[in-house]
This record gives C-alpha cells, sequence and structure tokens, in this order.
C-alpha cells in the first residue's frame, strides 16, 4: 500500500478518528487517503487554529490530538501551536507534507526545514526517508507523545514518501533505546515525604499541572483530606482539586489568590504534585524556597532541581506515586482531624480575604461577571481561557468544581489559543458544554475558527469579556510606564453579535448581570456556536497581584 | 570549572543537531565536542567539554538523559578517565635553525611534526588540555600561523563497555 494509505492505517489503529487540518500541494497524497478513510476531518480556516484544536482535544481526551498541515507556510502556521503543547505538556501528533526528498534543500516551492525550525518546541519529531517507515513511525510518536511527560511529536512526510508504494507492517509494539516514561516512585522516599509532612507544623499541598495531566484528583483529594493538608494550586493545577473544598485556597502566584499566596509564604513544607514551579507561580526562585522543606512528585526528573532546591524527590508517575502515598497513610491509619492552629489560621486568612478583598465597583466588575458564569454553567463543563486579563479573572473568580475541566494556555501564554482548543475540547466530550472564557483581543487571533464550530456542529460558547482594548497590556502600562498608553486601543471593532452571524452563529450582547445569565442559559439551551459580547469597564485591573521579579509576600492588593 | 561527558547516542542524522541546540537554547556553554561512531555502528559517541557550575551541570545531564536520542549520559571523572585532544599548530619559521629547534620541542613533547618548509612547520599534538597549552606557551614565540583542535574525546578507564 502507499505511504499515505498506510498513514490512516496506523492512525486508525491508535484511535484516532477525527483530525483537524487544512490541505495543500504537499500533503494531497494524505488528504486523497482521509477521503477513502473513516476519519472525521475537520476542515480549520487557519493551520494554526488546527493546531489548537489538535491541543484542545488531547488535554480533555488525555490521548494525543492529530492535526495536518501542508508543506512550508502550512508548516510554519502551526509553530505557535506545537510551542504552545509542549509549554503545557500536552499529547499531539502534527503531520506535515514535505516537499518530496529529491526537492529538500533546493529551497523549492513551499518548502521549510520543519524538522529544524520546531526542534526545541517539540518532545521528538520524525522524517520518515521511505514509505515502510510510516507504521513505525506513527506507533512510535503516538508512544512518545502520550506516556511519560506528554508532548508534542512531529510527522514530516515528504510527498514522494506518501505516495511510494511498499510492503507494510504495523508493529503492535514499540521500544525506543533511550526513552525509559516509567519509573517505579521509590517507597522509600514516599515514606520519607510522609514523615516530613507529619512533623511539620504549617504543611501545604502544592497541585501543579501533573495532578490534571494524570488524572490523580482522587488519590490528592485523599491525601489532603487524610493529613488535612490546605492545597494551593498553580495556574496550571487550577481545578485539579475543586475549588469550593473546604481545604482548596485556589491558585497561588502572580494572579493567584490572595489567600493562597498569604498561606504559601506562611507554610515551613510544602508537598509540590507535578508542578515546575514557573516563575509566575513562586515570584522569585530565592524567596520561595526559604524556610521551606519542599517534597517534589514529578514525572520528569529534569523538573526535580531546576528551579528550587528539593529535599526530598520522588520521580515516576503522579497518580502511581500518590496512590501509593495514599495506601502508606491507610496503613498507618493516619487520619487527622483539622483541630490545629495551622488550620485554623488558613480558614481566618481564608475568611480575611473573602469579607476584606475589595471588588471593583462596576456593575459589570470582573468578580460579579464570571461569578454569575458559574452560577448557571453546569459543574461538569469544560472551561478553556484566552490570554490576559480575562484569563486571570477566571483564575480568581470562577471556581473549577469538578476538577480538570478547566484548560489554558499556562505556560506560553498563547493569545487565540482558547476558542480553537473549545472547539477540540468540545469534539473530545460533545456530551458537556464547552466554554472559552475569552477577552475580545485575543478573540481577534483565532475568531475564523467560528466558521468550525458552526459547520462541523461543534457548538462551544464565547463567553467575551470585552473592554475594547488589549487590557493587560493597558494595565502594566497603567502599573509601571506611568500611563503613557500605546498599541492598546481596539476601538470596539468589529461588532462581535454581527460577526458571530455573519458566520451563522448566535451573537447575544448582554449589558448587566442579569442579561448574562440569561445570555448562558439561552446558548446552552440553543446548542449552536455562541458569542457572548459583555461590554466591561476597561479601567478595572486583575488585583491581587504580585509585580515580575517580585516575591509572593510583596502581593499587591486593592486599595 | 570544567567536566566531560560522555553522551551515548543514536547514530542517525540530527542528533548532532539536536544536543547542540539544547545548549543553545538553554543558555549553556560547549566549550568542545568531539563526535565519532563507536564501536556498534547503531551508536555514536560525544565527549562534551562545558564549563558550568554544579547546579547547571546537573540540569544539562538531566536534559541530555531527557532527549530521546540519547542513550546513556555519564560525567566523566578526571582521574577516572583517560582523555585527549588533538591539535594541529602551524609554526612560522623565520631562520634555519628554527626548524631544529621546533623539533627538538616537538619530540619532548612526543609530537610529530609534518610538512616542514622554509616558511612553516605543520606539528601535531595529541594530549590532555594542559599539555597541549604548555606546548603552545613555548612556541608561541616562534609565531603560530594556524591552528586547530579536536575537542577533547575521552573514555572511562575500566573493564570495557558493562553495560
Amino acid at each position: 500500500m502507499s505511504g499515505a494509505r498506510s498513514l490512516m492505517v496506523a492512525l486508525e489503529k491508535e484511535g484516532a478518528n477525527i483530525v483537524f487540518g487544512l490541505p495543500g500541494g504537499a500533503n494531497l497524497p494524505i488528504y486523497d487517503e482521509l477521503y477513502k478513510s473513516n476519519i472525521r476531518h475537520i476542515l480549520v480556516r487557519h493551520e494554526q487554529s488546527a493546531s489548537h484544536m489538535a491541543d484542545g482535544f488531547g488535554r480533555v481526551s488525555r490521548r494525543p490530538g492529530v492535526c495536518f498541515a501542508t508543506s512550508g507556510p502550512g508548516a510554519t502556521n502551526i509553530v505557535t501551536g506545537i510551542a504552545t503543547a509542549q509549554a503545557d505538556s500536552a499529547p499531539m501528533i502534527a503531520i506535515t507534507g514535505q516537499v518530496p526528498t529529491k526537492m529538500i534543500g533546493r529551497d523549492a516551492f513551499q518548502e521549510s526545514d520543519i524538522i529544524g525550525i520546531t526542534n526545541p518546541i517539540v518532545k521528538y519529531a520524525f522524517q520518515p526517508m521511505t514509505a515502510s517507515e510510516i507504521p513505525e513511525v506513527v506507533k512510535k510518536a503516538f508512544y512518545i507523545s502520550a506516556t511519560g511527560r506528554p508532548g508534542p511529536v512531529l510527522i514530516d512526510i515528504p510527498k514522494d514518501v506518501q505516495q511510494n508504494e511498499a510492503e507494510m507492517a504495523f508493529p503492535t509494539e514499540v521500544k525506543i533505546r533511550g526513552y525509559h516514561p516509567w519509573v517505579d516512585p521509590d517507597i522509600g522516599k514516599i515514606e520519607r515525604a510522609i514523615d516530613m509532612l507529619l512533623s511539620s507544623e504549617r504543611p501545604v499541598i502544592l497541585a501543579g499541572g501533573g495532578v490534571i495531566i494524570s488524572g490523580a484528583f482522587a488519590e490528592l483529594q485523599s491525601i489532603a483530606e487524610l493529613l488535612m493538608i490546605p492545597v494551593v494550586t498553580t495556574f496550571k493545577g487550577k481545578g485539579a482539586f475543586p475549588e469550593n473544598h473546604p481545604l482548596s485556597l485556589g491558585p497561588i502566584g502572580m494572579h493567584g489568590h490572595a489567600e493562597a499566596n498569604k498561606i504559601m509564604v506562611e507554610a515551613d513544607c510544602v508537598l509540590a504534585c507535578g508542578s515546575r514551579f514557573s516563575d509566575r507561580s513562586v515570584g522569585t526562585f530565592e524567596e520561595f524556597e526559604k524556610n521551606l522543606k519542599i517534597i517534589h512528585m514529578d514525572v520528569d526528573p529534569a523538573e526535580i532541581g531546576k528551579n528550587q532546591t528539593t529535599h526530598v524527590a520522588v520521580v515516576g508517575d503522579l497518580k502511581a506515586s500518590l496512590r501509593i502515598m495514599v495506601k502508606m497513610l491507610i496503613q498507618k491509619a493516619v487520619k487527622k482531624n483539622g483541630d490545629n492552629p495551622w488550620i485554623k489560621r488558613v480558614n481566618e486568612t481564608r475568611e480575611y480575604f473573602r469579607q476584606n478583598l475589595k471588588l471593583h465597583p462596576h456593575p459589570l466588575g470582573a468578580a460579579k461577571v464570571l461569578r454569575k458564569l458559574r452560577e448557571v454553567l453546569p459543574a461538569q463543563s469544560i472551561v478553556t481561557t484566552e490570554v490576559g486579563q480575562h484569563q486571570m479573572w477566571a483564575s480568581l473568580f470562577f471556581d473549577v468544581i469538578h476538577p480538570g475541566t478547566f484548560f489554558s494556555s499556562t505556560g506560553l501564554g498563547t493569545m487565540g489559543w482558547g476558542f480553537p482548543a473549545a472547539i477540540g475540547a468540545k469534539a473530545a466530550k460533545p456530551e458537556v458544554p464547552v466554554v472559552d472564557i475569552a477577552g475580545e483581543g485575543s478573540f481577534n487571533m483565532t475568531e475564523n475558527s467560528l466558521a468550525v464550530s458552526v459547520l462541523d456542529d461543534l457548538p462551544v460558547i464565547v463567553f467575551l469579556l470585552n473592554n475594547f482594548s488589549l487590557g493587560m497590556v493597558a494595565q502594566w502600562q497603567r502599573t509601571f510606564y506611568d500611563r503613557r498608553m500605546i498599541g492598546i486601543d481596539l476601538k470596539n471593532c468589529p461588532d462581535y453579535v454581527k460577526l458571530a452571524e455573519s458566520y451563522g452563529a448566535q451573537g447575544i450582547r448582554a449589558e448587566s448581570i442579569d442579561e448574562i445569565g440569561k445570555a448562558v442559559q439561552t446558548a446552552l439551551k440553543s446548542n449552536i456556536a455562541t458569542v457572548i459580547d459583555i461590554p466591561i469597564d476597561p479601567q478595572e485591573d486583575v488585583l491581587p497581584f504580585v509585580a515580575p521579579g517580585t516575591p509572593l509576600k510583596d502581593m499587591i492588593l486593592p486599595s | 570549572m570544567w567536566s566531560i561527558i560522555s553522551v551515548l547516542v543514536e547514530n542517525k542524522p540530527g542528533v548532532l543537531f539536536k544536543v547542540t541546540h539544547l545548549f543553545r537554547s538553554r543558555n549553556y556553554n560547549i566549550d568542545s565536542i568531539s563526535v565519532g561512531i563507536t564501536e556498534n555502528p547503531e551508536f555514536s559517541r560525544m565527549t562534551i567539554t562545558t564549563s558550568a557550575d554544579e547546579k547547571q551541570l546537573n540540569q544539562i545531564i538531566k536534559q541530555l538523559d531527557k532527549m530521546i536520542d540519547t542513550v546513556e549520559v555519564k560525567l566523566l571523572e578526571e582521574k577516572k578517565s583517560i582523555y585527549r585532544e588533538l591539535v594541529l599548530m602551524k609554526v612560522k619559521i623565520t631562520k634555519p635553525s628554527d626548524i631544529m629547534e621546533i623539533t627538538d620541542l616537538a619530540n619532548a613533547f612526543k609530537c610529530n611534526v609534518h610538512d616542514v618548509r622554509k616558511s612553516s612547520i605543520i606539528v601535531e599534538i595529541t594530549a590532555t588540555p594542559d599539555r597541549i597549552n604548555a606546548f603552545e606557551d613555548l612556541v608561541r614565540g616562534y609565531g603560530i600561523l594556524e591552528i586547530t583542535r579536536t575537542g577533547i574525546c575521552a573514555l572511562e578507564r575500566g573493564v570495557g563497555n558493562e553495560s
């Protein structure tokens, strides 16, 4: 069979029943076989969106999403999507067409060295030079992408390799000498971690994105409840732990919850689960680790000691490590109650900030708007965000109740990610509502995916916090550049209701909290793509705020 | 601090690029790198020397280990390994007696001389970097016209590849 045909067979064997992409000269043989296969194709309007859709699909389904692009500009258009997936450890397979092998290196039409371009932002890349390699390459690509710390894998296939006929062997298993994703957690170290937690006075659990990736929600919750330890998260880990749980304090970091940052600073021991201690989470590395015993559990050994000095490190799949810890705690009959000064302090701190943290007085202040969304939206709904103020407000004011239902471009911070990722999420879980909490600056970047949401029956709700400007940049210019405002004014253009309607989607302008509630309910009932345009106050800042390069303890509170 | 890392990698195109790109993108420094095929044609061995503090060195090794095309990464201890560099040095000849003097120096350092001409001579030296630097200091007075170094290649002492 041909290389292209073997690609389809191999994809089907991996359970890939949907691909997001856009055809072009160098991947037409692949598309011709796609035509004959049972794999569903979602035609995007720009390849970047295809990569974000595959990313969203992958994060929600926890198996690699697949995107197709042609050579040259098609391939370079997915670079941002690949980098986003890599920064957030999302499983993804990107398959690009390449000019024929004989043309490689001759600066052919639509030739780009996509292997070279993406080298630092992929988990691995393949360029099969003969058709017979394709089945094994696909098998390896899925294996690498989905196991260990997940990530994007690129397969770049020259056009003649797609067309050539070969005898194909489809392996059922592959081994890669230099790749060992399965590490058994060290029992002795887990024992030491427990001792350290039990002997500390002010312990905290820091849940990172790894908890969501490995689906270790139940284990995490058991440990928190058995040891009665408060749980903070990173922003990527938001929703790793139910945010309405009495032990939950929410995300720490630059725009973390005030109570989470406060308690994190006061802690004497932290159990960090699947977190890479990013600068956005910890403020300054030196200050963060001062007087703090750090227990670090992670699947990636290279994360141990990268940003913080650890006292106990447990390398291995997080779910496996935490499961062992739960078993040990049950064997040791550890069951603490919350009757101690630390838990009292945690509860008082949370209560203090709930009572005293000033919220923006505008009738459509972000807190009111997002709490209304939370009130109307079913708990199991999936939420994505774009990047900017709305994203940080979502972190502050939108509580995730059902673990693993909140996704955002947290590492790379890719504006325009949320909407196509939401469409990918909807493809992975069509039975639940999917909402993209958006700002108009980000939405502008990939809004043409409205065509996909409408035509491919993947209806998502764009909950658009519209402040007619690049709000986060505006906030930094107000805060750090003495209000010299430049390059931020988007001038209320386009009209998002009309824009939505022009795509055949539903556009609703909601100008009060009441109208917001009704608009969301209308969108949920109607089951067509909906943009809810909410004019908010362009002057509202995201607070609290830990300025870049400063420690968490210097958090700026609303005055 | 100067360290030698020995990396066994898959012998296939692009691996050298990936390794050097890792150093570039993570802001590590490569002082020298030498690469060649091993006793098993499926593998190449890279010897990388780098100046890094302990924390950074730890990260370099972990990040190299994490690469899918690396099969084994070892930090070599100077005392427990043999390490050499080959250098070709073209030295200026100003007067006829220079030839004899440089050849004597070369003999003292167990070097070979090649391409003896009226105006220049090429010395081949294989030694540890310290010895090479010492030799370079000695002949600098004659005038060094050109120099090329292979970078260090190293092997751990002991009874062969146990792995």
